[in-house]
């Protein structure tokens, strides 16, 4: 009997491990596959894009040319003709008539010039990958492109280069500053007595649920003000204010559970305030400073509404995620750039966050369970 | 190497008071131990001498030095945390350094102290390590090498032995005194456990409440506690309580706990005549009860009745749990030849030269 309950425990687990693993199995598969797709669409060629979908790249059946000839000329072309055997209009023979040997008899062309392939289905890849999308959307000079009947085509490039270093000039500073800020404050909130702590901490807590879309146009008018609009300056300034209440709040709950002990301890071994903050706090909250940052990197890096209000579109100051929109504009039939576009966009997010990805997982818990 | 002096201190937290009014001389070398139950207030005193509390009244002196007002860094004490509170990441010799380094010690005298306090306490190969990857004991002693390192003036430990285990306390216990008289500090010791506080201690204080109960040798605490309290809280098994009714007269004066009736000696009966014809608490320890039948030598006793409701075999000794009159539960420590069996009607002895009297509504102790 207790084998038998045993046995049947074990096929039970074993089951609900086969449907959750099943389950998280498909949620990934479908949340995968549509990047999966601008992935490969971006190192497609334009024609192939035009003509079939990214899966063609996948193995699978097509009907493949295995002969090709003229048909006669004394055929009735308007009536029911006559070809390899087969019999059909000339409607028919342009959709193709499948033989039961499972070949295909296709008109191809026109009526009066046209020529007749006979087909087969073959399994096939198309892996004709290029990298000339990256190459295009790159780079920001005229440059010369040969396309595949091998003319030489001046192109445009879409100059994404030039917007990566924009936006990493945004979006680094505006990272590094509000931690810089947040840890400093979240260590006086939780370690340091001073006169209006709590109502302070609250303020600076309550400052999260404004909204950043309420706030813009009275900083745009600051800005233009103080002749701030359009610098870098003016956006960090922007992104450290809407993300220091987050990060005072993360790091403090984390800072303030950092044992009493190894402070006081600190203290009676002579430390001040700042040798604690510096030889102590700071080595010990690195899991929530990287998990902080990739939040506020991830944050800048793909925000388009603020660094617009703050550094407009000048094309010198453009961020990646406006210049990714103004082609969608300007070339919004262009998908092998679009997609490539997209995924210069994505490359750095991405290496940051697989880099940093235990600390995130670890800091996305750090305000709620302590220990 | 200096003295410490609480003067009334007293340390409130809003309407708590944690401390009142501790009036306590620490002498030059000492080892003192604070002992209490927990939530007594003994660590918040030590905390207060460390100057990680303010004090709300009262002074407190290192040496001849006030130091209320003083930082804790400039105290010129090092403390031992119960959790060790090591620095987790830094190696050994950095936690050890920590201090010195803060206080600019030249780099060769940092290195001579460091090797010096971990040669002391077997430490030397862990140098490298981070702490997370020693033992509890291990640990503990990098505490106490750090402490060592700072040549304090005193030392204070807050519980160091309460994280480790049993037989490693009871070792690191003899290693922590033989620190003391190695290094002939003051040392001041909390510890909630009486056991610790009697084997350690130069001198205990019972702390109850916030209020200092008796301060003294552990043999005078063990034999002469000024009060039910302290009786009750030092030794294991603690005394047995009884309410009893001082009665006879002056000549002849009985303790009558309505079960038993004992005859007090003269030198005794002078002491508590003040008390006579009124209600008493009678204490007696376990040891000073015995069975008729293997006395210690020298003991005149007096015999009384009783039921045994179990006993515990501990080799040495028998703990006899035994039932007088109407459900007084009182504990005998018998020498083991004496084979009790449970519901058992037994007669025992309770050694007179060894009882206690206490007046029922002060709780102090009527002999001393």
């Amino acid at each position: 009997m207790a084998a038998n309950s045993a046995n049947s425990k074990q096929r039970q687990k074993l089951i609900s491990d086969i449907i959750i693993n099943g389950a998280l199995f498909l949620l990934v598969f479908v949340w995968t596959v549509p990047t999966f797709g601008v992935l490969v669409s971006s190192f497609r060629t334009r024609f192939d894009i035009q003509t079939s979908g990214w899966w063609s790249i996948l193995p699978h059946r097509e009907w493949m040319k295995v002969n090709e000839f003229k048909p006669d000329k004394d055929l009735d072309r308007d009536g029911v003709m006559t070809i390899k055997g087969l019999q059909g209009t000339f409607k028919e023979f342009r959709k193709g008539i499948e033989t039961p040997d499972g070949t295909r008899v296709t008109w191809i062309g026109n009526k009066r010039l046209g020529r007749i392939e006979v087909q087969e289905r073959r399994w096939t890849m198309r892996t004709d990958l290029t990298l000339e999308n990256y190459t295009n959307v790159l780079s920001g000079k005229k440059y010369a492109l040969k396309d595949a009947a091998g003319n030489e085509k001046i192109v445009r490039g879409d100059n994404f280069w030039g917007a990566i270093l924009n936006s990493l000039t945004v979006a680094v500073p505006a990272t590094v500053i509000p931690i810089m800020i947040a840890a400093f404050a979240a260590y006086g909130f939780a370690w340091m007595n001073f006169p209006g702590r709590k109502i302070l901490f609250v303020i600076v807590v309550a400052a999260l649920v404004v909204p950043v879309q309420i706030e813009l146009v009275p900083i745009l008018r600051d800005y233009v003000k103080l002749d701030l609009n359009g610098t870098f300056l003016a956006v960090w300034l922007a992104h450290t204010g809407f993300g220091l209440p987050l990060a005072t709040y993360l790091l403090y709950n984390y800072i303030s559970g950092l044992p009493r002990d190894i402070l006081e301890s600190a203290f009676i071994d002579g430390a001040s305030h700042f040798t604690i903050f510096t030889r102590l706090i700071l080595p010990l909250s690195v899991p929530a400073l990287a998990s902080f940052a990739i939040f506020q990197f991830l944050w800048t890096w793909n925000d388009y509404l603020v660094a617009l209000v703050s550094i407009g579109s000048k094309p010198d100051v453009q961020v990646l995620t406006m210049r990714l929109a103004e082609i969608v504009g300007s070339r919004g039939s262009d998908w092998h750039l679009l997609t490539a576009g997209a995924f210069i966009s994505m490359i750095l997010p991405l290496a940051v966050f697989f880099s940093l990805q235990r600390f995130f997982v670890r800091g996305m818990l750090a305000g709620s369970v302590k220990g | 190497m200096s003295s410490v002096t609480f003067d009334k201190m007293t340390k409130r937290y809003g309407d708590v008071t944690a401390v009142s009014d501790l009036s306590l001389e620490v002498k030059d070398k000492e080892f003192l131990v604070l002992v209490g139950p927990s939530g007594c207030g003994k660590s918040t005193a030590l905390r207060c001498l460390a100057g990680l509390e303010e004090i709300s009244d009262g002074h407190i002196r290192i040496g001849d030095r006030v130091v209320n007002d003083v930082p804790p860094k400039d105290r010129d004490i090092a403390m031992v945390f119960q959790s060790y509170a090591l620095y987790p990441h830094m190696s050994v010799y950095d936690n050890m350094a920590f201090g010195l380094k803060l206080r600019k010690t030249p780099k060769s005298e940092i290195d001579r102290r460091v090797h010096e306090a971990a040669q002391i306490l077997g430490i030397e190969q862990y140098l490298d390590r981070k702490p997370k990857a020693l033992s509890g004991g291990q640990r503990q002693r990098v505490a106490l090498g750090r402490a060592i390192v700072r040549e304090p003036s005193v030392f204070l430990l807050d519980e160091p032995l309460s994280n480790l285990d049993a037989k490693l306390r009871v070792q690191t216990r003899a290693e922590i005194s033989k620190l003391h008289q190695r290094l002939g500090t003051t040392f001041i010791y909390v510890t909630h456990d009486q056991v610790e506080a009697m084997t350690m201690a130069d001198r205990i204080v019972v702390i109850k409440d916030g209020v200092l109960q008796q301060v003294d040798s552990p043999q005078n605490l063990y034999d002469h506690p000024v009060n039910i309290f302290v009786a009750g809280f030092i030794g294991s098994p603690s005394m047995n309580f009884f309410d009893a009714t001082l009665t006879g007269d002056a000549k002849e004066m009985y303790v009558d706990t309505g079960t038993f009736r004992l005859r007090l000696s003269d030198e005794q009966a002078q002491k508590v005549a003040g008390s006579l014809g009124k209600e008493v608490v009678f204490g007696i320890r376990p040891e000073d009860i015995n069975s008729p039948d293997y006395l210690p030598a020298d003991v005149k006793g007096v015999r009384a009745p009783a039921t045994v409701d179990l006993t515990e075999m501990m080799g040495s000794e028998i703990y006899v749990y035994l039932t007088a009159g109407n459900d007084k539960n009182f504990i005998a420590r018998i020498d083991p030849r004496a084979a009790y069996h449970v519901g058992e009607k037994v007669e025992i002895l309770f050694n007179l030269d060894s009882i206690h009297l206490f007046d029922r509504e002060t709780e102090k102790s009527l002999l001393v």
